[in-house]
């Protein structure tokens, strides 16, 4: 296929505008030059990911795209495969539309054998049928931003709408969400399943409210023999008979220790530096997605062994002689499942939350509601502070569940006080517009600590 | 001294933190050394409305609400004897949709409780925003968040309140939500009373003054968290 004029100018354009944003360190380069390039030439990510060698590889869901993503992205690359992906979580159209471009070649071709993109759900509708994956990954679907997404069956049509596009692609659902079965039993595409063995996850992982539990085939209620977390778990209806169906991949003998976890997959032993239950749902989902991809995939033990959790985000830092642990809170089950690990370190620790109300975080805040932290008392907190744009609102939240905290402007300040004079363990907890501004902020405060006197 | 609060299918109409709501009321009961009781009643429990001095009825996505709508009608006769005996009740979206005669959405018409002489029309644009009210029953400001595809049709009943910015109950009346006796309904999450506790304060009073003579008053508290948080949104 001979490449276009435009889609040359378009790719150059691009390359040359990220590389002045990185240069002028305006930002990270990773939305604008999928504008440009767009406008250019408009059916730049049809012909560019119709130039992927081997698969195309889609990942959507409320939690767990970025991990997911990368965790098939790092297997690949180190099956010696070429590889395209949004890294960084620029999910949306000119986030994709920039992965794609910014890995072409200057003569607008492409060399990849695969391509593994996450998408907000949101731009489903628009950017899958462009990319038309061979195959699509649902993580699963909680309540999310609702001024953003609306109501969890608007997030679901969207979802549907953009599947019913391409009924050969194959699906890799969680057998444990009853929202993402019964969207891939409506869309009919080919489905492989996975899912969490029974009575693994124990103590507070299901703490919190679950987002439905009525039967999404007949409307009964549902009824379940256990729960994992939010609604996830064994489900079934008495009343129409659908149940949570048996899965390809399962999870078993889950075990946390101090630093991370291990468990069995399909006859293997797998460690893994995260404490978090929802990153094994994660790991599972990407491995039953590289199956699904017929993709080699004997680098996934140790990919899952040394991969980074955090994503670059929620990252660990040592400062003034103190640990602190940056978090990532973007929706009640995202935040019930940071409150969960705040919860298994039980030496005494200080809390910063931060909440923003931007465009990418949602204008309504009424979320924070839906988190129940009525267990927070057991936390060992000790100094409890609020910041953000909303904090007020976060510290309205905690005095209705009479936790004293004050609320600060100058989050620089407190980490410096909390990590000089404090219980030296701190935990930042951010949604999402304030996460990487944090991360930095945390990462050179760790660097002025580490410069040499 | 004790209230008893009903939160009804808190497992189907639990949109946008309304279970703040009733956090918030058992918060300021305890606060002011009265004991509060709350009963979340599931989908399918027995309800005993001679029991409760507060119903919260909350709002749901309108697949649930459909759901919620169907034993909501058939305990209809007992939501009406509760508000008509001056029992408190507040309805959230959704479940001041349900308190009405019907809600035609995009397909199909839900019957309503028809509690209320008044009905609900779906329209595909959404009214989702910050709101700013003025509320006959108070002297500051309402202020809350709104997503609904519903436009509410009051009839001559009084209006919650009088909108000052943004939308009401459509997108030509300057009136939100509605009261009557001790009923306040109201499209306006946030959560509305922990982000207005002179609302949250209102019921509770109602609510005394229902069970223990009319010469109750509450003691202040002070608001000011709240008061912060509703100036940001006022800002």
């Amino acid at each position: 296929m001979s490449v276009g004029i435009r889609t040359k100018l378009a790719v150059c354009l691009a390359k040359f505008s990220s590389q002045m944003i990185q240069r002028t360190k305006l930002g990270r380069g990773t939305t604008l030059p999928g504008r440009i390039a767009e406008m250019l030439a408009p059916k730049l990510l049809q012909e560019l990911s119709g130039m992927v060698r081997e698969k195309v590889i889609v990942t959507m869901g409320t939690n767990g795209k970025t991990t997911t993503n990368n965790l098939l992205c790092q297997t690949l690359e180190a099956e010696g495969k070429k590889v395209i992906c949004n890294r960084l979580g620029a999910n949306m159209k000119n986030g994709i539309i920039s992965a794609f471009v910014l890995a072409a070649r200057k003569d607008g071709r492409l060399d990849a054998d695969y391509a593994c993109i996450e998408v907000d759900e949101l731009a489903a509708a628009t950017v899958v049928p462009l990319l038309a994956p061979d195959c699509i990954v649902l993580t699963n679907i909680f309540r999310d931003q609702l001024d953003r997404y609306g109501e969890i069956d608007i997030i679901c049509r969207k979802i549907k709408e953009a599947v019913q596009t391409l009924p050969k692609a194959m699906l890799v659902i969680n057998s444990d969400d009853i929202f993402s079965y019964a969207l891939a039993c409506e869309c009919g595409n080919p489905v492989v399943l996975y899912g969490i063995k029974e009575n693994e996850f124990h103590d507070m992982a299901s703490e919190g409210f679950p987002d439905s539990l009525f039967c999404r085939f007949c409307g009964e209620r549902l009824s379940y023999d256990f729960f994992h977390y939010g609604h996830l778990g064994s489900w079934h209806c008495f009343h129409c008979g659908a149940k949570r169906p048996s899965p390809v991949f399962t999870a078993s003998d889950i075990w946390f220790d101090g630093e991370g976890c291990s468990f069995s997959l399909d006859g293997q032993l797998f460690t893994a530096q995260t404490k978090a239950y929802y990153s094994i749902y994660n790991i599972l989902s990407a491995y039953t997605a590289l199956y699904a991809a017929e993709a080699e995939a004997f680098a996934f033990e140790e990919t899952v062994r040394n991969f980074d959790y955090g994503n670059k985000r929620e990252e660990k830092f040592f400062i003034n002689g103190a640990h602190v642990q940056l978090y990532l809170a973007k929706n009640p089950v995202g935040f019930q499942q940071k409150l969960v690990m705040l919860r298994r370190d039980s030496s005494p620790k200080d809390i910063i939350i931060q909440i923003n109300d931007n465009a990418q975080d949602g204008k309504d805040v009424s979320w924070l509601w839906d988190v129940d932290f009525s267990a927070f008392a057991k936390l060992h907190a000790v100094t409890v502070l609020t910041a953000g744009l909303r904090r007020y609102d976060m510290q309205l939240r905690l005095k209705y569940e009479d936790i004293p905290c004050e609320t600060i402007d100058d989050i620089e300040i407190a980490v410096e006080e909390l990590t000089e004079k404090g219980t030296k363990n701190l935990y930042v907890i951010s949604n999402y517009s304030g996460l990487y501004e944090m991360n930095q902020m945390l990462k050179r405060m760790q660097k002025k600590g580490e410069a040499p006197l | 001294m004790k209230l008893t609060i009903g939160h009804i299918y808190p497992d189907l109409l639990n949109l946008y933190g309304d279970r703040g709501n009733i956090q918030c009321l058992r918060k300021r009961l305890e606060w002011r050394g009265i004991e509060a009781e709350v009963f979340p009643f599931c989908f399918g429990d027995l309800i005993d409305f001679r029991k409760l001095d507060i119903v919260m009825l909350g709002g749901g996505s309108d697949r649930e609400q459909e759901i919620a709508a169907g034993n909501l009608r058939a305990i209809r006769q007992e939501v009406h004897e509760f508000v008509e005996d001056g029992g408190v009740l507040l309805a959230v979206c959704g479940g001041y949709q349900l308190l009405g005669e019907y809600y035609r959405t995009s397909g199909k018409i839900i019957e309503g409780m028809g509690i209320l002489d008044i009905y609900t029309e779906w329209k595909p644009e959404r009214i989702v925003q910050n709101v700013i009210l003025q509320s006959p029953l108070f002297s500051t400001e309402v202020v809350g968040f709104v997503n609904h595809g519903g436009r509410t049709y009051i009839g001559d009943y009084m209006p919650f309140g009088t909108v000052k910015f943004g939308l009401g109950n459509t997108e030509h009346s300057r009136q939100e939500g509605l009261v009557y006796k001790n009923v306040i309904a109201t499209y306006l999450h946030g959560p509305l009373l922990p982000k207005n506790p002179v609302v949250c304060d209102y019921l509770i009073e109602k609510a005394m003054q229902r069970k223990y003579g009319s010469n109750v008053i509450l003691k202040l508290l002070p608001d000011t968290e709240e008061q912060r948080a509703q100036k940001y949104m006022m800002e």
